[in-house]
């Protein structure tokens, strides 16, 4: 038996929708389970009470500022997991919390909910609401090859998680850490002249809320629950010409991985 | 280097005369598509079909073989074929999608599915993925400034447009034919092109494009498993009439040095980026 790398789900303010998608993997979650990670940590899967020591701790939901036991589980979380890994939108980016003026029965005092990376360092983002199955499976493959792979696999690895490593310190980033909207698109992609309107953000987007005109994505920004997908999907947000260009070696890897 | 991996690289035209006929050169796409569509490969393919306004393409999930002829011919401007990647496995309900685009459009195929973050269950049910050879795309309103105000023809009568031996060409349906040297159009690309490092779309299963063959054939490089293989059995049944591609000046030496020009304009480009203002410059989607 190969050694298990430990994985750990914390839940912060999040609708427990994370945690489905990656379930969502079905008998690649078995897989998984059986060949590379123990859950040592998930409130609806592991009988643990109490944050323990663990290789990969996947944050799902924000950050409630008036709720303390979750301000000190994401602090210990930081303490106690190697790598942290901020689990869909709304740990990324804040996602749909972002919109909340608290008043809800019964802590209405409850207002104001923050990306884990306003409080502690994030070393890996997963965008997206809800991140699917398939970018955290390749994410728990690649956290796997990191930490147990050989020495040609942890450089893989390494490669395929620099991008989302990069959008982790990008999103803790004070001064842009409000950003991970359709607005990115904007700023970063067709004001920056690099836009060639392929469509990806209207596609990845959950909500609808892009559409192509004329090639170019126009963004109801009413409907944007800032996921950070749109950004992320986008092939000039980042394009790694290493991982990208050897996508056959790699998508045989994933897949061989998971029989 | 410049011209990505690939297994094969051949002169190709379909030997369908109703595909030929609306062709852009020699037919490969909507060949390749309608064999792999009635072979069951693919369960259709998202193309540039036609919209409500002349020589503007509408992204389409094509199912049928009519739905493909009415999609031949290149437009020279955008088509967001990545806009439907998600939804053709949706409300379309395709476990096997086919997908043509252009060198940028198949990086966006191939990120999709290495990084699947907004593209829940479509990593595996890309198909094939056929890419064009492109040096630059233009927006709708640059084509229609290039075609109305440059080469003074209305945009409903063009039957064909072209690009080929340094120039832009109109046809017309009753037969004129305007033309503008290639250096006119440049001011009209798209910005976004010009940071492109891909000529003949090093990431598609199979790419196709003009230059290197003569008039109605297609230079065809085989790239993946999954082209190769389609490739053959299309080969096998008849689809395509191939010959040996000319290695001088006129075949794979052109393709060569368009590939190493555009990609030695753009690397320059990006280059520049990196000091555009005073002490900042503009990002580099490559880093």
């Amino acid at each position: 038996m190969v050694e298990k790398i430990t994985v750990g789900h914390v839940h912060m303010s999040g609708c427990t929708g994370c945690l489905v998608s990656f379930v969502d993997n079905y008998e690649g979650l078995f897989k998984i389970l059986d060949n590379y990670a123990d859950i040592v940590y998930a409130l609806t899967l592991a009988d643990v009470r109490h944050v323990p020591e663990m290789d990969v701790a996947l944050v799902e939901g924000s950050v409630c500022l008036q709720d303390k036991a979750s301000v000190e589980e994401i602090k210990e979380t930081r303490e106690k997991a190697k790598v942290v890994v901020a689990l869909g939108g709304c740990a990324a980016y804040g996602n749909i919390t972002r919109f909340c003026r608290g008043g809800q029965w019964n802590q209405p005092q409850m207002e104001s909910f923050v990306p884990i990376g306003d409080l502690i360092d994030v070393d890996v983002y997963i965008p997206g609401c809800a991140p699917t199955p398939q970018q955290i499976r390749n994410v728990c493959i690649m956290a796997y090859l990191l930490l147990k792979g050989t020495d040609e696999q942890k450089e893989l690895a390494t490669a395929y998680l620099k991008p989302l490593m990069d959008l982790a310190a990008r999103g803790s980033d004070a001064k842009r850490s409000s950003d991970a909207c359709g607005c990115d698109l904007m700023y970063d992609v067709i004001n920056q002249g690099l836009c060639m309107g392929c469509g990806s953000c209207a596609a990845a987007c959950p909500v609808r809320a892009i559409s192509m005109e004329y090639g170019k994505p126009q963004i109801e920004r009413d409907l944007c629950i800032k996921c950070g997908a749109c950004y992320a999907q986008c092939p000039r947000s980042f394009f790694n010409f290493d991982v990208i260009n050897e996508f056959e070696g790699i998508t045989e890897l994933i897949t061989g991985v998971m029989e | 280097m410049v011209l990505g991996n690939y297994k094969t690289c051949v002169a190709a035209r379909s030997t369908d005369k109703e595909i030929l006929k609306g062709a852009q050169d020699g037919g490969i796409v909507t060949q390749l598509f309608a064999y792999a569509l009635e072979e069951g490969i693919i369960d259709g393919a998202i193309v540039a079909g036609p919209s409500d306004e002349p020589w503007k393409p509408e992204p389409i999930v094509a199912t049928t073989k009519a739905e493909l002829l009415a999609a031949r011919g290149t437009k020279y401007n955008l088509s967001p074929n990545m806009s439907l990647l998600k939804e053709a496995t949706r409300s379309y309900g395709l476990d096997r999608i086919g997908i043509v685009g252009t060198p940028c459009q198949m990086q966006a195929v191939r990120k999709a599915q290495l990084y699947p973050i907004g593209m829940r269950d479509v990593p595996d049910k890309v198909a094939l993925a056929i890419g064009i050879f492109c040096m630059e795309n233009f927006p709708y309103q640059s084509i229609e400034a290039l075609v109305e105000d440059h080469c003074n023809v209305k945009m409903e009568s063009v039957t064909k447009m072209d690009i080929g031996k340094g120039k832009f060409w109109a046809y017309t349906e009753r037969g004129a034919v305007a033309q503008i040297p290639l250096k006119v159009t440049h001011k009209y690309e798209q910005p976004g092109c010009h940071v492109c490092l891909d000529y003949v779309s090093n990431l598609a299963d199979v790419s196709t494009g003009s230059v290197g063959t003569p008039d109605g054939w297609s230079t065809v490089f085989v790239r993946t498993k999954i082209g190769d293989d389609v490739w053959s059995k299309a080969s096998a049944a008849g689809c395509f009439e191939t010959k040996e591609i000319e290695s001088g000046k006129t075949g794979l030496e052109l393709v060569t040095k368009l590939a190493t020009d555009k990609i030695t304009k753009n690397q320059k480009t990006l280059e520049g980026r990196a000091t555009f203002g005073v002490g900042k410059g503009l990002r580099n989607p490559y880093l």
